[in-house]
């Protein structure tokens, strides 16, 4: 699949164990990029020194919540935005506890590349694994292996390859597209912004030059042509029924030109497309991730949560789904209940069938599944849905490919999942 | 304008992109953070069935009125416009909203805050003390009142870092409090906007712009606003390192001079605590300028009220505060 779109905007999450660095990492993004202005800078001066450090502590640029602070760690995704003069950034700070993996996973799930941070002294560790895998598994294409503290290892060339090789299986084993791993340290500034001096042995680019020079591409633009319905709008004073009708949504696969044969599913019928609406006037073409409404040549009876697909290259329709998913929630996954399951735009009553089997996230290897998932399991699933729904795989298309479950009772998120 | 200037001002803060898009001008961040927004709203308006967009007349709700009218197009928005009004708002601000709402036709409830300070079911420790924490009563007894299910509002994740961990879909209890340790995970687009009666979501589709995004959008889709927040001359006095403008209810102390300089808000709170900063900046490009030359943050600069507490932010908002 060929990238077509470049947002002129990237998304990238850090993530490592507790006490990697990445909340120093992200204030030292922000602080030698000139991102942080005067009173950011102020009060940070003083929130260190009201928790006695003599040097700012730029961790505590994002630990937003008084939980944080007190107890030190990151349990939610801080955003963060900075720009340079080539591109605008939207940082997830994700938490390395393993207790908040639905958080990470809420970062990593609309990032273009994951920052993986490692503390050069003590190598890989488990959080390491399953933060790439989970990386993995909701799709980020490309991956930066951090090596942190390099300062604390004598900026020792030796060990930074070690880690690199040992990463190397791992991230292979994954299937990521890319990863680049480069030397760093976050609390002295050595390779983020500045090259610094320490590291002369090293000759890739920074982490902002990688950062700004990696594609912010996103798949999807060469794909067949997907387009959930949102809402279903009326135009008034329509010659006939047809033109009254229009259909809101992003598209989320491919492009759309006026004229084109389409396919609404889950029903099948075909129409052509009448007219591309916006606000700003009427388009002969939209692209991926454009926000129109759509009017076809016919009276077709469509509603929130069809699929206004290609014709010629649909997806599959069905009632049982094969997915891969991570159960979020306190309440262990319960096989007996019905759950609503959110795909697109359209909002279902789902069982979760059967377990084949669970993830071992630090081998990624399967494992017997003892009839349930609890939170942060990952596993795969057989889900029987109440209606259609019109699914691609996951690695085709993120949007037709994933899907949410929703406990009817809370109203909790209780699951995310991906389509094989 | 000279060339140089408009090259600079309308600069996407990103560089030159595919011509992905078959319209006029290329595909810019702006371009994504609208479709964003834009499917955002669309999304709470099929999920929701009784919905607010919280409307000040300031920038960020001017911007996501904009954004609401592009998404809902060709229809009349699906929503009541509600100002939460502090009575301490600058006569400008408040002109600018009625004129707005009258021209475009919408629905507008105002609710204020001097009504829960009237009926008792705000007290305040003394009477010009700054309002904006209390609004927080006046929005949730406004909910209660209109059975709302989904307050749309303009906060941004730029502007502090409470919001900076807030989900775009963020659940709101029957108290209206916001529990930032337990939110719903939010994946992809896939936003979860189910509550249960006397619950309510709040939706904020401009999470992801910053500041300069919100001014550059103002600048690209000529979106008028209150003419306090260009330059003018206005009688201040200094207080620390803020200027307080000289109104009714903020008075010069014993000692203290009044200048007239000019200045300009870059937001328009409560009065006694939004203060002016000094301000060539006449036009939205000028602002544009200063905007991207600024060593100070929005609310840094701006709001007296956040400074008082590390954590004041997250505090209001478990309140039930915006």
């Amino acid at each position: 699949m060929a990238d077509v779109l470049d947002t002129g905007l990237l998304r990238f999450i850090t993530a490592g164990s507790v006490d990697d660095g990445k909340s120093t990492l992200i204030g030292r993004l922000l602080h030698d990029s000139k991102s942080l202005l005067a009173d950011q800078v102020t009060a940070l001066e003083a929130a260190s020194r009201k928790r006695g450090f003599s040097q700012p502590d730029l961790s505590l640029l994002t630990d937003g919540l008084l939980a944080e602070r007190e107890q030190g760690i990151t349990i939610d995704v801080a955003y963060r935005y900075f720009a340079t003069p080539s591109r605008k950034f939207i940082v997830g700070d994700s938490p390395g506890h393993f207790q908040y993996t639905r958080n990470m996973v809420t970062a990593a799930s609309t990032a273009d590349v994951a920052v993986l941070l490692v503390d050069a002294r003590h190598g890989l560790q488990t959080q390491t694994r399953r933060h790439a895998y989970l990386a993995a598994w909701v799709g980020v294409p490309r991956v930066v292996l951090a090596v942190n503290k390099m300062d604390a290892v004598e900026w020792s060339q030796a060990k930074f390859d070690e880690i690199r090789t040992a990463f190397a299986g791992i991230g292979k084993t994954l299937g990521f597209r890319d990863i680049t791993a480069i030397p760093m340290s976050a609390l002295l500034g050595d390779m983020v912004v500045e090259r610094g001096e320490a590291l002369d042995w090293y000759d890739g680019p920074t982490l902002v030059q990688y950062l700004e020079t990696v594609p912010a591409r996103r798949d999807g633009g060469e794909a067949p042509f997907r387009f959930p319905v949102q809402r279903v709008v009326r135009f008034a004073g329509a010659a006939d029924s047809a033109s009254a009708r229009g259909y809101q949504g992003t598209v989320a696969g491919g492009s759309i030109r006026v004229g084109d044969e389409v396919a609404v599913l889950p029903s099948g019928l075909s129409a052509r497309i009448a007219a591309i609406v916006t606000a700003d006037g009427a388009l002969t073409e939209a692209g991926l991730d454009m926000a129109v409404t759509l009017r076809l040549d016919r009276d077709i009876d469509i509603s929130r949560g069809d699929l206004i697909a290609q014709a010629g290259s649909l997806p599959a329709v069905t009632q049982d789904l094969d997915a891969e998913i991570c159960w979020f929630d306190g309440e262990a996954l319960d096989t007996a209940r019905p759950y609503l399951l959110k795909h697109g735009t359209a909002t279902v009553k789902a069982k979760v069938s059967g377990i084949d089997h669970r993830i071992d996230v630090d081998s990624a290897q399967p494992v017997a599944a003892a009839g349930t998932l609890v939170m942060n399991d990952i596993g795969r699933v057989r889900v029987r849905t109440q209606r259609a729904l019109s699914i691609d795989p996951y690695s085709h298309n993120r949007v037709t490919g994933a899907f949410i479950l929703i406990d009817p009772a809370s109203n909790r998120t209780v699951a995310a999942g991906t389509l094989e | 304008m000279s060339e140089t200037l408009e090259r600079v001002v309308t600069k996407n803060t990103a560089g030159p992109t595919d011509g992905h898009r078959t319209s006029k001008r290329p595909w810019t961040q702006l371009d994504a953070l609208e479709m964003e927004s834009i499917f955002i709203l669309r999304e709470v308006a099929a999920e929701c069935s009784n919905i607010a967009l919280l409307f000040s007349g300031g920038k960020d709700s001017a911007v996501v009125l904009r954004l609401a009218e592009k998404a809902f197009f060709p229809e009349p928005l699906p929503l009541t416009l509600l100002h939460v009004d502090t009575e301490h708002n600058f006569p400008e601000v408040i002109d600018f909203r009625d004129r707005l709402v009258a021209e475009r036709g919408h629905k507008l409830v105002v609710r204020s805050v001097g009504d829960s300070i009237r009926s008792g079911r705000v007290r305040l420790r003394h009477p010009d003390e700054p309002r904006n924490p209390h609004q927080s009563v006046t929005l949730l007894d406004a909910i209660a009142e209109f059975g709302f299910d989904a307050c749309i509002g303009g906060a941004r994740r730029d502007e502090e870092k409470a919001r900076a961990k807030e989900r775009v879909f963020s659940f709101r209890d029957e108290f209206g409090q916001w529990d930032p340790k337990n939110q719903r995970p939010e994946l992809w687009s896939l936003y979860n906007g189910r509550v249960h009666r006397g619950e309510n979501i709040r939706v904020f589709p401009i999470s992801n712009w910053t500041e300069l995004d919100v001014w550059q959008y103002i600048l690209r889709e000529e979106i008028a606003l209150p003419e306090i927040y260009f330059s003018h001359v206005r009688p201040v006095i200094r207080r620390g390192s803020a200027l307080v403008p000289v109104t009714p209810l903020t008075q010069p102390r014993d000692g203290e001079t009044v200048e007239e300089l000019p200045v300009r808000f870059r937001t328009v709170g409560d009065i006694t605590c939004t203060a002016p900063v000094a301000s060539q900046a006449a036009t939205v490009e000028e602002v544009i300028l200063e905007t991207m030359e600024t060593r100070l943050t929005e609310r840094g600069a701006t709001r007296l009220d956040d400074q008082t507490n590390e954590a004041a932010m997250e505090l209001r908002k478990r309140e039930g505060y915006f």
